[in-house]
């Protein structure tokens, strides 16, 4: 079976290698019929990366340990869901995900988009190199069918990894990460061929939101699976492969802004182009922090020699961009200008200029330990570096989301611009005010997050209501621009995402308590937590114990349960935190605890343990805001029938017959 | 093994019929050259491009100032100008879709490069 594997992966290097090879001669040399059999190629390389897959899907599913992979990242007694779920959760496994996630996004798009042969016969090959690079790493240096005398049982998965959170959390982000690569690869294609027109931003249009849709729902259940699961009572820790998820994340956010300007009004060409490069290389450049063994992270792989190889090529992607944007800068230039800096586009520009800031600020501190330590002296960024920059560069754009939609395109005058302030402002003003009469100015960031979010809240709803009111009926206002209001429902769930930051960090409440016995008590934030008993507790792969505390506060009477999972000497042990989500205030009772100990490492017969509580004010908004996220990229992807008819007009002229 | 090794050989040679599918298809063609758009042909892209982007500017306008956010002054002062740039475009375009293909008056190059 690992043969068919491996001759799989190998069908598929050498179809990748002839895109390429052959779709760049091609696409050269004008010469359709090799052009369309490189496309067939790309197409064809899909069905060898599925069975490639399918074959690591049944040597886990049957616990075939002859697989090396199987036995390194599986066990026995790990629920068979889980055990599926190591597919992605080694480094081989987690190659193979990106090329076969790679060569169906590849194949669809180009399936999509084959009438469009000019610029089809230069994205195959852009296609091709990236998969030529992945496959070969697969098939020649990091391969998931290298095979072993079986052992009796494998090594087991990593606790933290025993989660529902990460069955759906790593393929979310590789459908966003590899997502990134059809943009790219058509921007590429249309450089390659000197079509700069809009044909590659129509193609890519829907691809590119629901990667960033993909990537943002991704960094979302890691983040809660990083709530529920490692036990510190935070979601978001700066860490560095954390970090790789956000920068390409933020990078697509400001190319979906700055879209929208090119195509309304012809401007930016040269900047989609840089975003749209950024945006894949952030992505190739997580993909190597995770892999290289370069930093340490919770996340990351254990140090292997692939890190260089991905180092490589994410230089030659990087510089494959930038001498392709110098390349073409001629025909990128556009002589349309922003009439005025008070208008809709202008805040475009803002935002923009404010999301690469804070994705470039952050790339920094990623970098910085990285440096540093090349220089002889390793010196690491921290939380108060990430919170600066998150606080000076994060809140304005809260503020850009309310003004941007009460803005008129090309320009606005101050008159108008009074009249459609007047309610966000006042609303503005008035939230701002009783929040610093109840004192919330303990956080100023906090303050000033709370105050903007009301100001966006206002001015969406604004929007919808006059909206409704030009546009006779909410269907008909949201079905004439799907993008923009689905927009503006992604800007709500942005919204709620900064208060349930805001709530559960600046406004939260810790209290620790070492050597807490039964019966004793904890206050904390208005509640009183009293422990109760220690209960031992035993599942499929583990033993542990739960402390039971009976917590009553805020007219709320319940019961909590932290403690911790013990899975053997070599996987360790698994802090289980106890959460309880207040209904009323949106805000959770968070505890974690540990057994205090005897010297033998057994828990004390006395029930000591160290307990850690946290109140975590309308956190609950973040998960809640995830729905919205999602709900509101549906509406902005939605197909619009007539806007399809209008699109296939205008580029018929460029279209050829379908063939394969 | 064996049955794997029959399996892969079975996939490889489909996949190699299906990469040679174009030439088996048409093994001898009047033409295998691959279509470049001719520059008359990017122009007419271009034009209706931006005939799209004007008459979505001029109907961004309309409801803009329906919504409130462009006051009567700023209304009449844009939507002149706007309207006067749509009717070129279309002009242009219908021109363009009308006329030889080979040559286009200066007057009707879209407004950007």
């Amino acid at each position: 079976m690992a043969a068919l594997g491996r001759a799989a992966l190998l069908l598929a290097f050498g179809l990748f290698a002839y895109a390429l090879i052959a779709g760049s001669y091609a696409a050269w040399r004008k010469r359709r019929r090799l052009a369309l059999s490189a496309q067939n190629a790309l197409i064809a390389a899909f069905p060898a990366t599925l069975v490639a897959s399918a074959i690591l899907l049944v040597a886990l599913g049957r616990h075939d340990f002859t697989f090396a992979y199987v036995a390194e990242h599986t066990s026995r007694n790990l629920p068979l869901g889980y055990t599926l779920s190591a597919f992605w959760g080694g480094q081989e496994g987690s190659l193979l995900l990106w090329l076969v996630i790679l060569t169906g996004y590849a194949a669809l798009a180009v399936w999509l988009n084959r009438r469009q042969r000019e610029l089809i016969a230069w994205t195959v090959p852009v296609f091709g190199l990236i998969a030529v690079f992945f496959s070969f790493m697969l098939c020649f240096v990091s391969s998931p069918f290298h095979q072993q005398v079986a052992p009796a049982d494998g090594k087991g998965m990593v606790p933290s990894l025993q989660n529902p959170y990460m069955l759906a959390h790593p393929p979310m982000l590789y459908l966003g990460y590899v997502g990134l690569s059809v943009p790219f690869a058509f921007a590429m294609g249309a450089l390659l061929s000197g079509r700069t027109d809009e044909r590659w931003i129509v193609a890519t249009r829907r691809w590119t939101l629901a990667a960033w849709t993909f990537l943002g729902v991704g960094q979302l259940l890691g983040a809660h699976w990083a709530y529920t699961e490692i036990g510190w009572g935070g979601y978001y820790a700066w860490d560095p492969v954390e970090n790789a998820a956000l920068m390409p994340w933020l990078a697509a956010t400001a190319f979906l802004h700055s879209v929208m300007i090119q195509e309304k009004r012809g401007m930016l060409k040269v900047w989609n182009m840089v975003l749209v490069a950024l945006a894949f290389n952030l992505s190739v450049f997580g993909t190597f922090l995770t892999r290289s063994g370069v930093i340490n992270s919770v996340h990351s792989f254990s140090q292997s020699p692939i890190g260089a190889w991905i180092l490589g090529f994410l230089i030659f992607t990087v510089a494959f961009s930038v001498v392709l944007i110098r390349w073409r800068l001629p025909l990128l230039r556009t002589k349309t200008r922003l009439e005025s800096l008070v208008s809709r586009e202008a805040t475009f520009v803002y935002n923009n200029l404010l999301l690469v800031a804070l994705a470039l600020t952050i790339l920094w501190g990623v970098l910085w330990p990285v440096l540093s330590q090349a220089v002889g002296q390793t010196r690491s960024l921290s939380k108060p570096y990430y919170d600066f920059f998150l606080h000076t560069f994060g809140l304005p754009l809260i503020l850009l989301m309310g003004i941007g939609p009460l803005v008129a395109w090309r320009k606005a005058s101050v008159r108008s611009l009074g009249k459609t302030f007047l309610i966000p402002f006042g609303v503005a003003v008035v939230t701002g005010g009783v929040l610093l009469g109840l004192g919330f100015d303990s956080s100023w960031a906090g303050l000033l997050a709370y105050t903007f979010s009301a100001f966006v809240v206002a001015s969406i709803v604004l929007e919808f209501v006059r909206g409704r009111a030009a546009a006779g009926g909410i269907r008909r206002l949201v079905s004439r621009n799907r993008r923009r209001y689905g927009g503006y429902i992604v800007h709500a769930a942005v919204v709620l995402l900064a208060i349930g930051i805001a709530g559960s960090s600046a406004y939260q409440t810790i209290r620790e308590n070492t050597q807490l016995r039964p019966g004793q008590s904890m206050e904390i934030a208005g509640y009183t937590a009293t422990y109760r008993t220690i209960a031992d507790v035993k599942g499929a792969d583990y033993t542990g114990f739960r402390s039971v505390l009976t917590v009553t506060g805020h007219g709320e009477g319940f019961t909590v349960d932290p403690g911790t999972n013990y899975y053997g000497p070599v996987v360790g042990s698994s802090t289980e935190a106890s959460i309880y989500h207040d209904p009323r205030t949106l805000g959770d009772f968070f505890a974690t605890a540990s057994c205090v100990t005897t010297a033998s490492g057994a828990c004390r017969a006395d029930g000591a343990i160290d307990l850690t509580l946290l109140v975590k004010p309308l956190i609950n908004l973040i998960w809640v805001g995830g729905f919205v996220f999602v709900f509101g990229a549906l509406v902005a992807m939605w197909p619009d029938a007539v806007e399809q008819r209008r699109l296939a007009a205008r580029y018929a002229a460029g279209a050829a017959p379908a063939g394969i | 093994m064996a049955w794997g090794l029959a399996l892969a050989a079975a996939f490889a040679v489909t996949a190699v019929f299906f990469v040679a599918r174009p030439f088996l298809r048409e093994p001898a063609p009047a033409s295998d050259r691959l279509d470049e758009l001719a520059p008359a042909v990017r122009q007419q892209v271009a034009l209706a491009e931006e005939r799209d982007r004007a008459l979505d500017a001029l109907k961004e306008l309309e409801f803009d100032h329906r919504t409130g956010k462009v006051s009567d002054d700023d209304y009449r002062a844009q939507v002149g100008p706007l309207r006067r740039r749509a009717a070129e475009a279309l002009r242009a375009l219908e021109a363009r879709e009308q006329g030889p293909h080979d040559s286009v008056p200066a007057s009707e190059e879209p407004a950007r490069s």
